[in-house]
């Protein structure tokens, strides 16, 4: 494995342009400032009331994702060529989702196998045939993007069912210009804020033909662990944040319980899982969801993003093909790249993973969370070994990739300011008329020393992302 | 708005302002604790503290004594106290929470650091430096919140919510507390003689804020009767019953204005408060004030429950 690219620091100890003037405040400020802002930062993210909740730890169940004061920083060029390759991505994604629940023109064509289609647990037969408002399945994309090189990012995972993190990237950014004002006055950041507009206009786009649509956000309720997130975008697009219970179907159309009685709803941004979406179409058990919804999203009175059945298209088995679907519903070759994915259903894949297991990340496929996953180069041998038996008893539960050396970013830890691995997760909106993605992202960060799991379950942090503008101030 | 807002924003009222009138209770209890009188007495006060806020029968499941450490640890820190000032303070944050867009972030900081100020509180801490410096600290923060609330919040059908909740709440607590008294003190009409109770009635004033009020406004000896009329009928005095249907019935008139105009609460709302407005203070003697206070306390609930099925989420 070749070494980790740090983001600031060139091999031969030079400072990478875009780093300059962080580098040299960060060598002018003594660690104790430093510290001392850390901890109103925590103050600050406590006050607001933006923890998350941590699910089986009993007693307080609401905890501070840690957040590094260091901002990360990309270029506008590397920003530009970034979301080029997102959007392409994004685009191609909705392409083949529209493709499963249609004509499967793909599997056709022989370019991606329709057992990975068919039998997915994802797949939702009930939306085949079902033409969603504008042909859009995932309104919006989380992807995971990590950096190995100057030029290099791989796409490391898409997440197009109802991706988090975004309320991190704005409020990191919000306690950032709270807590150093002076060095936005030295750095010219690409602002972030209007995500919320973007996104509200984004949804407004796919909405029934009403006047003023009302759009509503629909959460499973405040001991989900995303909660704060929920809340975080109601507020800020001025819209209802509702729970199951405060809505219903009443003839042909939802609505939403409100002083002055019922009141129709048009569009719905939902961060519950399809599953839980109607008890009437899917798990009959849920409580969080509104009997009745999909007959009327079906019929077109209401509309939903993402759009039910998204999760086909976002599996770690149907990943590998996505540089296909490029390919086939674009005409375009990819802009970013895809991991080489080895797939342990297949045999000759399996065989390859079983003699590398300590050099290759093997996951589960329908895992997340970084939970049941192995990396081989820094476990022991009994953990690899345990995990292969594992792995030889349901093979087709597992993908594997190689160990890719995340790149790291200064971060602030107890020793001072060292590098720690990042990753990058920024968000595609795509709407009706147009697709919309603001220059920023959610950066997660390993504080362990030598860590490369990313996620706050974990011990995973967050980190402002800083894109420079082009033209630097006179 | 949804129903769900609207429930959430009438209980985050009534539950700061039942922390604040226990935090109010308690404080002149401990006072009166303080003085020098026969023994035997100092208990008393403790139990008519319980009377007064509703809480005689649970807190004897739990507690021997009625002495001040256990009233104070059941009426203040007690998690398992529905309506200890802790359990308040916690269902007002809970349901802030549930309010993204409907309470302004500085009232959500507001709940949110009171929370954080008194959640982890054990007894030693609020004995350490004196109980009076603890409901103070309670009563602040309840005057912080209304003033963020007033200085920062649209005045718009949500505040109407916040409204009732604060002086339904508000209404119950004054009616319970001078029934309490009044029934210990079995009054005789004439102004008050004895030292005890004239610090039972000072007091008493006092838990609502109202002692020099009451002095400026009367300018007479401390009186039950003049008491009485000015905690029920006094329309300028912020914690009367009088001021308290006021506010409801305005906070109606808002809603009716925006909402359907035929509701049983509006005209239950308007009856309790034409009593309190037109009342007289012999009439109501004559007639007993213990029953006129326990009517009140009954349609103030009925008048809860109606508001809760015209407009809220019902269980």
């Amino acid at each position: 494995m070749k070494p980790a690219f740090n983001e600031m620091l060139n091999p031969d100890g030079s400072v990478r342009a875009v780093y300059s003037d962080l580098e040299a405040w960060l060598k002018s400020t003594p660690p104790e400032v430093l510290d001392v802002r850390r901890r109103e930062a925590d103050l600050m993210f406590r006050r607001l009331g933006i923890t998350f909740a941590v699910y089986g730890e009993g007693g307080d169940t609401e905890r501070l994702i840690p957040f590094d004061i260091v901002p990360r920083v990309l270029t506008m060029a590397e920003w530009r060529r970034l979301s080029d390759g997102l959007i392409q991505r994004v685009r191609a994604l909705n392409a083949f989702l529209f493709d499963v629940y249609h004509a499967q023109e793909i599997v056709r064509a022989g370019r991606v196998p329709e057992s990975s289609i068919l039998l997915n647990e994802q797949f939702r037969l009930e939306m085949h045939g079902f033409d969603p408002p504008g042909g859009l399945y995932n309104h919006v994309s989380g992807i995971d993007v990590v950096r190995v090189g100057e030029d290099e990012f791989y796409v490391l995972e898409d997440n197009i069912r109802v991706p988090s993190g975004v309320s991190y990237m704005l409020e990191d950014r919000e306690i950032m210009m709270r807590l150093f004002p002076e060095l936005f006055a030295a750095h010219r950041v690409a602002p972030i804020d209007r995500y919320p507009e973007e996104l509200l206009r984004t949804l407004q786009s796919i909405a029934p033909a009403v006047d003023v649509p009302t759009v509503v956000v629909l959460t499973p309720g405040a001991f989900n662990s995303a909660y704060f997130e929920h809340s975080f975008l109601a507020e800020h697009m001025g819209v209802e944040l509702v729970e199951g219970r405060d809505l219903f179907v009443s003839e042909g159309y939802v609505y939403m319980r409100t002083p002055e009685g019922p009141k129709r709803v048009d569009v719905i941004y939902r961060r519950i899982d399809d599953d839980f979406l109607d008890p009437l179409a899917f798990n009959p058990d849920s409580v969080l969801g509104i009997p009745g919804l999909f007959s009327v999203y079906r019929m077109g009175n209401v509309s939903l993003a993402n759009a039910v059945g998204t999760g086909v298209a976002d599996d770690k088995s149907i990943y590998p093909y996505v540089p296909e679907m490029i390919r086939f519903y674009l005409g375009e070759e990819p802009l970013l790249k895809n991991v080489p994915t080895y797939t342990c259903r297949n045999e000759e894949d399996r065989k390859y993973v079983l003699d590398h297991l300590d050099e290759l990340v093997v996951k589960e496929v329908h895992g997340s969370g970084g939970y049941g996953m192995l990396i081989g180069p820094t476990s022991t041998a009994d953990q690899i070994e345990a995990f292969r038996d594992r792995l030889t008893a349901r093979p087709e539960l597992f993908i594997a990739q190689p160990t890719l050396a995340l790149s790291t970013s200064p971060t602030f830890v107890e020793q001072g300011i060292a590098p720690r691995h990042v990753d990058l997760r920024p968000f595609v909106l795509l709407g009706a008329d147009c697709v919309r993605l603001v220059p920023g992202a959610f950066t997660r960060v390993a504080l362990r020393e030598g860590s490369l799991v990313v996620n706050s379950s974990q011990g995973g942090g967050t980190k402002d992302t800083w894109v420079l503008e082009d033209d630097r101030p006179c | 708005m949804l129903s769900r807002t609207a429930d959430s924003l009438f209980w985050l009222a009534r539950y700061l302002e039942r922390a604040e009138n226990v935090a109010r209770m308690l404080d002149v209890t401990y006072r009166m604790s303080l003085m020098p009188q026969m023994d035997g007495l100092h208990s008393s006060d403790w139990s008519s503290a319980l009377l007064a806020a509703g809480q005689k029968a649970p807190f004897d499941l739990r507690y021997d004594e009625a002495n001040a450490r256990n009233v104070i640890q059941f009426l203040v820190l007690d998690a398992e106290n529905p309506s200890s000032i802790r359990t308040c303070i916690r269902k007002a944050r809970e349901n802030a929470r549930e309010l993204p867009g409907a309470v302004t972030t500085e009232m959500w900081e507001s709940v949110n650091d009171t929370w954080f100020a008194i959640g982890d509180l054990e007894y030693t801490d609020v004995s350490r430096n004196g109980f009076h410096k603890f409901f103070d600290l309670v009563q602040g923060r309840a005057h912080l919140f209304r003033g963020v609330t007033y200085g920062t919040m649209l005045q718009d059908d949500a505040y109407q919510f916040l409204r009732l909740g604060w002086f339904l709440e508000r209404a119950d607590n004054t009616a319970r507390i001078l029934d309490v008294n009044y029934h210990a003190l079995l009054p005789t009409g004439g102004p008050v003689a004895d030292t005890v109770d004239y610090h039972r009635w000072a007091a008493l004033l006092r838990s609502v804020s109202a002692f020099k009020a009451y002095r400026r406004l009367y300018r007479q000896a401390i009186v039950p009767h003049g008491v009485a009329e000015f905690l029920m009928l006094c329309e300028d005095m912020p914690r009367s019953l009088h001021a308290c249907y006021r506010e409801i019935d305005s906070g109606f008139a808002c809603l009716r204005s925006a909402y359907r105009s035929d509701l049983e609460c509006y005209r239950l709302g308007g009856e309790i408060y034409a009593r309190l407005k037109y009342g007289r203070i012999d009439d109501i003697f004559r007639r007993g004030l213990h029953d006129f206070l326990a009517q009140l306390v009954r349609d103030n609930e009925t008048l809860g429950a109606e508001i809760a099925h015209d407009f809220l989420m019902e269980a």
